[in-house]
């Protein structure tokens, strides 16, 4: 039996081989990831984890399909620490994303500052992660203005989770996304679930739908999907970004999803039984002759061996010095008489 | 002489005009109004936000992570304080990316007592806010310093949050601002948006040059060698009157310090004038516990122990949940002119 739904189905089809076996490479690698930095926290090898398996099915499609760049005519991205598959997919490279989890100095996003899966890339346009909930729905606004004041049909985008819907952040990103005197660009995702840590979303969420909030403005599309279908979430992408692009106005798009490894390494990160998407992907390809076993297995053999070497590269690098603390306190240095004896 | 609002107001239009200021904006930040107290009158680059700091504060980030140098504004300082944590986010931004992004942004907010504000319209957020490290503050006293600020302020590569004494909104200053006409009622038939109706009006800008304070540069308002007094914002000026008193009565020569910069502050100058004085009071209008002047004064207690010749001393705003809407609760709460009289008086008599 096809997993897909039967409209979805199709969609597979038209996507064609080549492209889901490059989503599907993405998926491993991302997956692999994950699952790397849950062992190297749970071996000491980095502290904290945090992130997303088991949303790749709705990531990848999601970065693939990002206009990529730098400045306000490409697209920017305000993500938060489960979004790990979204900047795989734009190419950034998983070692730093290692460099990051072992807090190394080479760490590009943060310097060994910041948690894992925090990512800050101007060159992408992915603006800093923040460890906040939801934030970055209200940063989100200050692109969106941006790129509605330009010439270009880049968008902004922002990610976060179906908990951090309760904040007023998401409600200002609303409001603000519709004003009628600039209705702003911007595709606000918000990928459920099902949990805010170990609150589900049943027991504090009365919506039926979180994409529900897209009905009290009269512009605004919303959309809930299962975002577990590579299908359904290309689709649904392609169909929010070419909305956005040409209105200039803003799309709610709700991805539901598999959580795999619960909420983070404080909840243990051990592997839950949920619907996981790569192996729904395989299936489904599978199933209309897109490609096979032997294709997957060596995906996922490529893929864990060029892991096994970045991270080995990664151990060989040094953690960064004290001092560094200093760098970056002010973009212009630090005044020579800034007190930094941390006492008397 | 223009007064503090007009001198922003002018700095802002220098800055939509040269400085590639492209958006000020806040609750009631363009027309009609031009901000509660009419700082953004006129400006073409200004517009009405939503009632939504966390919102206004948010859009300024992204602004300015888009390129942007936006001038944000939150109404009253009193508001605030629910936008706390994206105000850390923009002080922390920079170092947390490793550097890879600047956040050039200007947050400007009233500040402070003298109003009649009661418990929400009387709030200093001088002390709170040198805590958000990463983030400079300043905070003017006269109409010059916060044009030259506010131009230093939306030049910086960092976020600047713009505290403006709202007591000292209406003062006029002693220097003229450069471009600025001579004549009072010239500049206000130029800049100041008329009563009624305001569709049709536009301001007529006089021709402003850039004027900038260094951010981190205290000002010597008054010199003096015997006592010093480290000051800012609406306390600066009560401070400098009694000086000046002071100095024609023949009572002491009391130097002056009005720090302009919170963060970074101008270490030096302090330092330089206490060692020459041996006798220092920090007044301000921030209440007494946890007080940033506290900290100077530990750092100065390290580094000048034996340079100071009596204790140093701090005139600070009692430490109550709010500041009453009675004049009697509000005077008795926070610093007045008579409390800043005693304060130096016992200074300068203290046996060393």
């Amino acid at each position: 039996m096809p997993i897909a739904k039967p409209a979805a189905a199709d969609f597979y089809k038209k996507l064609g081989a080549a492209k889901l076996l490059k989503i599907h490479a993405l998926m491993v690698r991302a997956r692999l990831l994950e699952e790397r930095f849950i062992k190297m926290s749970k071996g000491g090898d980095g502290f904290f984890w945090i992130g997303g398996p088991g949303e790749e099915a709705f990531n990848v499609p999601l970065g693939l399909q990002v206009k990529k760049g730098h400045g306000v005519n490409f697209d920017f991205l305000h993500l938060h620490y489960r979004s790990a598959a979204i900047v795989l997919a734009m190419g950034a490279p998983p070692i730093d994303a290692l460099r990051q989890m072992r807090s190394v100095a080479t760490d590009p996003y943060s310097k060994g500052r910041n948690f894992v899966n925090h990512y800050a890339i101007p060159e992408l346009n992915v603006v800093p992660i923040s460890p906040t909930i939801e934030t970055q729905y209200a940063t989100s606004i200050g692109t969106g203005i941006a790129q509605a004041r330009a010439q270009t049909d880049a968008i902004t985008i922002v990610n976060g989770g179906d908990a951090g819907t309760a904040e007023g952040d998401f409600h200002s990103c609303l409001v603000w996304a519709n004003r009628p005197a600039l209705p702003l660009p911007i595709l606000i995702v918000v990928v459920n679930n099902g949990y805010g840590i170990s609150t589900t979303v049943g027991t504090q969420h009365g919506e039926r739908n979180i994409s529900d909030w897209a009905k009290v403005f009269p512009d605004m599309p919303g959309k809930t999907i299962n975002g577990n279908d590579v299908a359904e979430s290309w689709a649904a992408l392609e169909e929010a970004f070419a909305y956005i692009r040409k209105n200039r106005k803003p799309y709610l798009l709700e991805a539901r999803c598999s959580r795999l490894y619960g909420h983070s390494s404080s909840s243990g990160a051990n592997r839950i039984s949920e619907a996981d998407c790569v192996a729904l992907l395989e299936k489904a390809m599978a199933d209309r002759g897109l490609a096979s076993a032997a294709d997957f297995k060596k995906t996922w053999g490529r893929e864990a061996q060029a892991l096994d070497a970045a991270h080995q590269q990664v151990k060989t690098e040094p953690f960064p010095a004290v001092e560094t603390i200093w760098e970056d306190v002010f973009a212009d240095g630090l005044p020579p008489s800034y007190p930094t004896k941390g006492g008397s | 002489m223009a007064n503090m609002a007009q001198a922003i107001r002018m700095a802002l239009h220098y800055g939509e005009r040269n400085l590639g200021v492209t958006e000020i904006f806040g609750e009631d930040v363009g027309p009609p109004l031009g901000g509660v107290f009419t700082a953004t009158q006129g400006l073409e680059k200004a517009w009405n936000s939503p009632l939504d700091e966390r919102g206004i504060i948010g859009a300024a980030l992204g602004l300015a992570w888009a390129g942007g140098r936006p001038v944000a504004e939150i109404q009253f300082v009193d508001y605030i304080f629910n936008v706390i944590d994206m105000l850390k986010l923009a002080a922390n931004s920079h170092w947390g990316s490793g550097g890879r992004y600047k956040t050039p942004m200007v947050v400007m907010t009233p500040t402070g007592s003298g109003i009649h504000g009661s418990m929400y319209h009387s709030h200093s957020f001088d002390s709170m806010a040198t805590k958000l490290h990463g983030m400079k503050v300043v905070c003017p006293s006269t109409p010059i310093d916060a044009y030259g600020l506010m131009i230093a302020a939306i030049k910086s590569d960092d976020p600047v949050l713009f505290l403006k004494p709202k007591a000292l909104l209406r003062a006029k200053g002693e220097e003229l601002i450069p471009g600025e006409p001579a004549d009072e009622k010239l500049l206000h038939g130029m800049i100041d948006a008329p009563l009624g109706d305001r569709a049709k009006w536009k301001a007529k800008w006089p021709k402003l040059t850039d004027y900038t304070v260094e951010i981190g540069k205290a000002k010597i308002a008054q010199a003096g060698t015997d006592a010093t007094v480290v000051t800012h914002g609406r306390m600066a000026p009560i401070c400098l009157d009694v000086a000046r008193r002071f100095a024609a009565e023949g009572r002491g020569a009391v130097e002056v310090l009005d720090l302009r910069s919170l963060i970074p502050y101008d270490w030096e100058a302090i330092k330089d004038s206490v060692k020459k004085t041996g006798r220092v009071v920090f007044i301000n209008e921030e209440t007494e516990i946890t007080n940033f002047a506290e900290h100077l004064i530990r750092r100065l207690v390290d580094e000048c122990f034996y340079e100071l010749k009596v204790r140093p001393r701090l005139l600070a705003g009692k430490a109550v949940p709010g500041i009453g809407l009675s004049p009697n609760l509000e005077y008795f709460t926070q610093p007045q002119t008579k409390d800043v009289e005693r304060a130096i008086s016992e200074l300068l008599a203290d046996p060393a």
